[in-house]
């Protein structure tokens, strides 16, 4: 069993934008590699770049955040668990946003990072709130269903599924899966072309 | 077994595929279900293998795992080792870790190899009602065949190695009918492009789409394969179309296809699985097929497109929530509000990917080809999408044609529609592209440009230097 994740608490960054895909988050050529490490440094490699210093990620007054407040897609596009990895390994540990792609969802749940939605007008309060006052603590709270930052405590939407992983610390899937044992091979007969069509 | 249709309460294809894989109901409404081909390559793959080790672990069901080695692989020569070390290593861990698991790898040597996507259906591996997944997000293109097929990140590699299952939830399904016929000069990458645009790139979180109507029905599995590819690019969990005749056309006598009496077997089952004319979807959306025109990217996302003879939408024409995003596009792409796409110049021209790197692909850019030349100061790159592709257009003297008209002809891989081999945009670039995305540094330049077609329209482009019509070429 992992750990049970309940609540995060930390201070947060905000990063603006409606569909930011996973290409954006870890450029493809940082995927050259057999293992995920050292993949934090070039999160938003490219975009911080072009912005030259003036990136959510690396202003001063959003360093050391722990909590990622993000727009509508977030994470949209490529597969790639490498873009989790990458911004995990930043010191990221939660996802605050409009919405999100439905891989890049999966994927941070498995790595233990809740993403939770809240509604259009307290997200803007959300970011809004944490511009004006980065310092403060923002609080994601999954048993509660609340992000908390000094505007107020806002309802927080996440699916039952992957709340329930989080809380329970069953996320890394492997260990539950392998719960279920013979059924696995069970299911696998009954479906006819497992058995390639045999009358 | 099969599925009678019940008059009373009709199910779709995605209920019947989905309930026949539900190995068992987890707590807050997820299942864990079975997954009946899993398909890996070098780039999503060796973290999951360390990690089953890591707990000890072997696979499960390695008959029912394939591999093939195809982001990484340089397409102007296959010579071991890969000049790119990191490329190499990734190559050789995938050796390693298939020959250790007892998967069977589709490598350069066994003369299979390709791009996952084109490969597992040329080699009949993806079948009707099976649930399908691969470490990558456009294994959404099985969908074409009536199939439930996922991308995964890695750790879920490790969960279908370790148990061949995946957690996962329930989607609702969306019929999306493409009523009509299509004109001349407009392909399957404008029908999906015209989805997109008009459910948004967003649209689909929390669905699966079910691609349908008069359209879909006339399509061949190749141009249906192209339509699913892009699914995921419409934030769909996935896509598909119901299997039909052409389905089981396709499938007859393919390498890993049903023979004999079990070919009969299979057909009546693949049949039973297609959604029941009653089903219920949680909405339906149509289109018209005859309004569908050539379309072509202009912005940094696949729904940022527009018809080849339209102008570029204004600032004031779109909704307040996606100005934004927009003017964020004009700024990278460089593209002014309301002027023509067609006329854009172009540095590249890129015919490949999963999604338009069939031989249909090839056939419908080599019509163009043959028409004139590549433009001066362009340069061109037809990339096959698998070693079959490859060896088909060769018979067929596609080559021949690319050459003369001055495209590289070059040896199978994803290549630059994701640029992580050697073929790359360079700078400021822009690229007349048949793949599937055209995110902000996709191609391999961090401020390189991608203006996505279908290929016909990218040997248009290639010919003309400028966006071009294909209508007005063929």
């Amino acid at each position: 069993m992992e750990a049970r994740i309940s609540r995060v608490a930390g201070t947060a960054c905000v990063l603006r934008g409606d569909d930011i895909d996973t290409d954006r988050i870890i450029p493809a050529r940082y995927l050259r590699a057999v293992t995920f490490e050292g993949l934090g440094e070039h999160a938003f490699e490219d975009d911080r770049k072009q912005a030259k210093g003036d990136h959510p990620l690396d202003v001063r007054r959003f360093r050391g955040a722990s909590i990622l407040v993000v727009g509508r897609n977030f994470g949209c596009g490529s597969s790639r668990e490498h873009a989790p990895q990458a911004l995990m390994r930043r010191g990221f540990r939660a996802f605050v946003g409009a919405s999100f792609a439905e891989i890049f969802f999966g994927n941070c749940t498995a790595l233990g990072l809740p993403c939770v939605t809240l509604a259009h007008g307290d997200l803007v309060r959300l970011m809004d709130s944490v511009e004006l006052d980065p310092a403060q603590e923002v609080a994601v709270d999954l048993a509660a269903r609340t992000v908390t930052c000094r505007a107020g405590s806002f309802p927080a939407s996440v699916p039952d599924g992957a709340r329930g992983q989080l809380l329970e610390g069953s996320w890394n899937a492997t260990s539950v899966l392998l719960e279920a044992g013979d059924a696995i091979e069970s299911t696998a007969r009954r479906l006819p072309y497992v058995n390639g069509f045999a009358g | 077994m099969c599925y009678p249709s019940d008059p009373m309460s009709g199910r779709s294809l995605l209920d019947k595929v989905w309930d026949a894989h539900s190995v068992r109901e987890l707590p807050g409404g997820q299942t864990q279900l079975f997954i009946g081909l899993h398909l890996i390559h070098e780039v999503t793959s060796p973290q999951a293998f360390d990690s089953l080790r890591e707990m000890g672990l072997r696979a499960r069901f390695p008959g029912r795992t394939f591999a093939t080695v195809d982001h990484i692989v340089p397409t102007h020569t296959r010579k071991r080792p890969l000049a790119d070390d990191l490329a190499e290593q990734m190559l050789q861990a995938l050796e390693r870790n298939t020959s250790e698991s007892g998967i069977r790898f589709f490598d350069d040597a066994s003369g299979r190899q390709g791009i996952v996507h084109v490969i597992g259906p040329e080699l009949g591996l993806t079948q009707p009602g099976m649930t399908i997944a691969c470490g990558d997000s456009h294994t959404s293109t099985h969908g074409a065949f009536g199939a439930l097929a996922f991308g995964i990140g890695t750790s879920q590699v490790r969960d279908v190695l370790a148990t061949q299952c995946l957690t996962m939830a329930r989607p609702k399904v969306r019929r999306i009918e493409v009523g009509g016929k299509l004109a001349s000069g407009v392909y399957a990458k404008d029908v999906i492009l015209a989805i997109i645009r008009r459910l948004g790139v967003n649209g689909g979180i929390g669905f699966a789409y079910e691609y349908a109507g008069a359209v879909l029905e006339s399509m061949s599995i190749e141009e249906r394969l192209t339509v699913c590819n892009m699914s995921i690019e419409g934030g769909a969990r996935c896509g598909y179309v119901n299997p039909d005749d052409a389905t089981y056309d396709y499938l007859r006598g393919r390498e890993f296809s049903p023979r004999g009496a079990a070919w009969d077997r299979a057909v009546a089952w693949w049949r039973s699985i297609a959604s029941d004319p009653n089903a219920a979807y949680a909405n339906r959306v149509t289109l018209e097929g005859g309004a569908i025109a050539p379309s072509v990217t202009f912005g940094i996302n696949p729904g940022q497109n527009v018809a080849v003879d339209e102008r570029l939408p204004r600032l004031e024409d779109v909704s307040p929530d996606s100005r934004a995003s927009l003017e964020e596009a004009y700024a990278f792409m460089a593209l002014r509000p309301g002027a023509p796409i067609a006329g854009t110049p172009i540095d590249v021209a890129f015919i490949g990917s999963c999604t338009n790197g069939r031989i249909s692909d090839l056939r419908e850019a080599a019509r163009v080809a043959r028409t004139g030349r590549v433009a001066h100061g362009v340069r061109a790159l037809v990339v096959p999408g698998s070693r079959a592709v490859a060896r088909e257009a060769e018979e067929e003297g596609l080559p021949e044609v690319f050459r003369a008209a001055g495209f590289e002809w070059r040896e199978p891989g994803c290549s630059m529609c994701l640029a992580m081999n050697p073929d790359k945009l360079v700078g400021r670039e822009m690229c007349a592209s048949s793949s599937n995305r055209n995110f902000k540094g996709r191609q391999g330049s961090p401020t390189g440009r991608t203006l996505l077609m279908s290929p016909a329209m990218v040997a248009a482009a290639a010919l003309r230097g400028v966006v071009a019509d294909v209508r007005e070429v063929l």
